[in-house]
């Protein structure tokens, strides 16, 4: 009946200027939108967005220059990097010799290991919180131990696993998936315990089996709490693996920092942080779009 | 003849710990095929609870549920539920909600069939529209019209419907009703329906099954709404026999069984 409504109404050539019960369903014609007129609102945005951290920078680079620029400082001043470690900030991926390689080259090593010991707790951690959020037997077992396996720092599984390992490169690995395993295991399980049982009447009535109700139940009503454990877990990688790379050598971006520190080139240090930071934002926003992603339609419920 | 659907002497009793409370007690009813019977009670007086013994969600303590002479013990698609809040799969769309029932109940059947099926049904809840909608993109009423239509998509033989009209403002309320009036007439499921609300009772079902109070709630009397179908909102709403069997229910829950708040 709407529809009819709309038709007379709009049917009308010109409205009387009381009008005003017929005014939302008139189509008045709109300006046509000019190029600047849509650009500037969108331009404005984004410097809104962009100036802030960009003046903060500037302020505190000013502030360290001053501050370091002062003889007998013991840090080097931003210059003073910038002319000492010129090739490391303008070229991640040079090649000069074997130990002589960009920070872009280190940084892939050390995401290489990020992602086997990381891919591998990903996919471990998500099967026991499973497990561990489906049986209350097994929640009692094994939560007592994982609670108090997961407060142990990362460094200090590294001895054990050299031991047990006898190799850096797994040692590292097995370092950084201790690290992650936690957080993914603990959010996955709460995520499966709190699978509303709705859904588990419906799947009881569907008769589904135990394999559709992972697939199609659980990992997607579990998901945005397996992610929140994936990201805190990819955190946690990227804090770990510099610290094991200081201490079992070889190529990653950690080792470069603790060579660098004993052949005392501070600058070097300093880029390396950046690039450090740089790569853990990224890390971090990687996982949180592919949770956007994954969990569209769950988070919003 | 012997029922379609009988419930058998049932009683169901809740543990914890050392604490014990009968919930149901002693029920008994027949269900003919493609009756409509409803159940109404206060609050707290275990309806819901027959209603997942009868859907195998909650096991009973004493007698059984027979469907066609075969006993009921576990959840299954013939006796397919519309719960009381949609309990759609929020990441699913309004198609995969009702194809994830579709391809588990038939997966014999062919792809296309299978496809048909499914507009069959939305279209059936007149939903065909928003089937590439997810459940949070649409009102209550319509997700409880694809929860309708999931649980017709299971072609069940009792259909389960939990207070589906509980969470529903009374003008999505009534037009729902006649939906599912509607879809009775033309389908001739049988029905065992849940609610709480008197004119609904009448309005909708051929028998209305009312509740004591709980604990131990049992069966207080059991009504025949004898109005002809198709059922007309507006001219039953003059109907002496319509006016005649709300009175009963109503002296029913209102008099000799008024509802004593526990809590």
């Amino acid at each position: 009946m709407n529809m009819t409504v709309l038709k007379t109404e709009t049917t009308i050539a010109v409205p009387p200027p009381s009008a005003a019960v017929a005014a939302p369903v008139l189509r008045l014609k709109l300006p046509k939108a000019r190029f600047t007129s849509k650009l500037m609102p969108r331009l404005s945005y984004v410097a809104a967005r962009v100036v802030p951290p960009l003046v903060m920078i500037a302020l505190l680079l000013t502030v360290w220059q001053i501050l370091c620029s002062r003889p007998g400082a013991t840090l080097p001043a931003p210059s003073k990097i910038w002319t000492e470690a010129y090739d490391l900030i303008v070229d991640p991926f040079f090649v000069a010799g074997p130990q002589d390689i960009g920070l872009g080259w280190r940084v892939l090593v050390s995401l290489q290991r990020v992602m086997i010991g990381y891919g591998l707790a990903g996919l471990i951690g998500i099967m026991l919180g499973t497990i561990v959020g489906q049986s209350v037997w097994a929640m009692r077992g094994l939560d007592p131990i994982f609670q108090i396996l997961r407060t142990i720092s990362p460094l200090a599984w590294l001895p054990i696993s050299l031991a047990a390992f006898r190799d850096s490169q797994p040692s590292a690995i097995f370092v950084i998936f201790i690290t992650a395993v936690w957080p993914i295991i603990i959010n996955t399980a709460v995520g499966i315990r709190n699978i509303p049982q709705d859904y588990r009447n419906v799947a009881a009535v569907l008769r589904l089996n135990h394999f559709e109700f992972f697939a199609k139940i659980m990992i997607p009503s579990a998901a945005p709490y397996i992610f929140t454990g994936l990201r805190i877990g990819i955190g946690l990688s990227w804090l770990a693996i510099v610290a094991a790379e200081m201490l079992t050598g070889g190529v990653g971006i950690g080792f470069f920092i603790w060579d660098a520190w004993n052949s005392s080139r501070l600058s070097d240090i300093v880029v390396a942080l950046v690039y450090i930071g740089l790569v853990g934002f990224v890390l971090d926003r990687i996982v949180a779009l592919l949770a956007t992603i994954v969990t569209r339609g769950t988070s919003a419920n | 003849m012997t029922a379609y659907l009988k419930i058998d002497h049932l009683s169901k009793t809740f543990t914890r710990g050392s604490q014990e409370t009968e919930v149901l007690s002693d029920i008994t009813l027949t269900i003919d095929q493609g009756e409509y019977v409803s159940i109404i009670g206060h609050s707290g007086c275990g309806k819901s609870t027959l209603l997942n013994i009868v859907a195998g969600l909650t096991p009973a303590t004493l007698g059984c549920v027979l469907l066609e002479d075969r006993e009921v013990n576990d959840p299954g698609p013939d006796r397919a539920v519309v719960f009381q809040n949609h309990s759609l799969l929020p990441w699913l769309t309004v198609y995969d909600n009702v194809r994830l029932a579709v391809d588990k109940v038939f997966a014999a059947k062919s792809r296309k069939e299978r496809h048909e099926w499914i507009m069959h049904k939305l279209e059936l809840v007149q939903m065909a529209h928003a089937k590439d909608k997810r459940p949070n993109e649409i009102s209550g009423g319509m997700k409880q019209r694809v929860g309708l239509a999931r649980a017709l998509a299971m072609e069940p033989k009792v259909l389960l419907l939990d207070e589906p009209f509980g969470a529903l403002d009374a003008l999505t309320r009534a037009h729902l009703q006649d939906s599912v009036m509607a879809i009775h007439q033309k389908l001739g499921n049988t029905v065992l329906m849940i609610t709480h609300d008197v004119d609904e009772a009448v309005l909708l079902s051929d028998r209305i099954v009312m509740m004591t109070n709980g604990p131990a709630a049992r069966i207080g009397e059991v009504l025949d709404v004898p109005l002809p179908r198709p059922r007309k909102r507006l001219e039953l709403a003059t109907s002496a026999t319509y006016l005649k069997c709300r009175q009963r229910v109503l002296e029913f829950l209102y008099e000799r069984h008024r509802f004593v708040e526990a809590a």
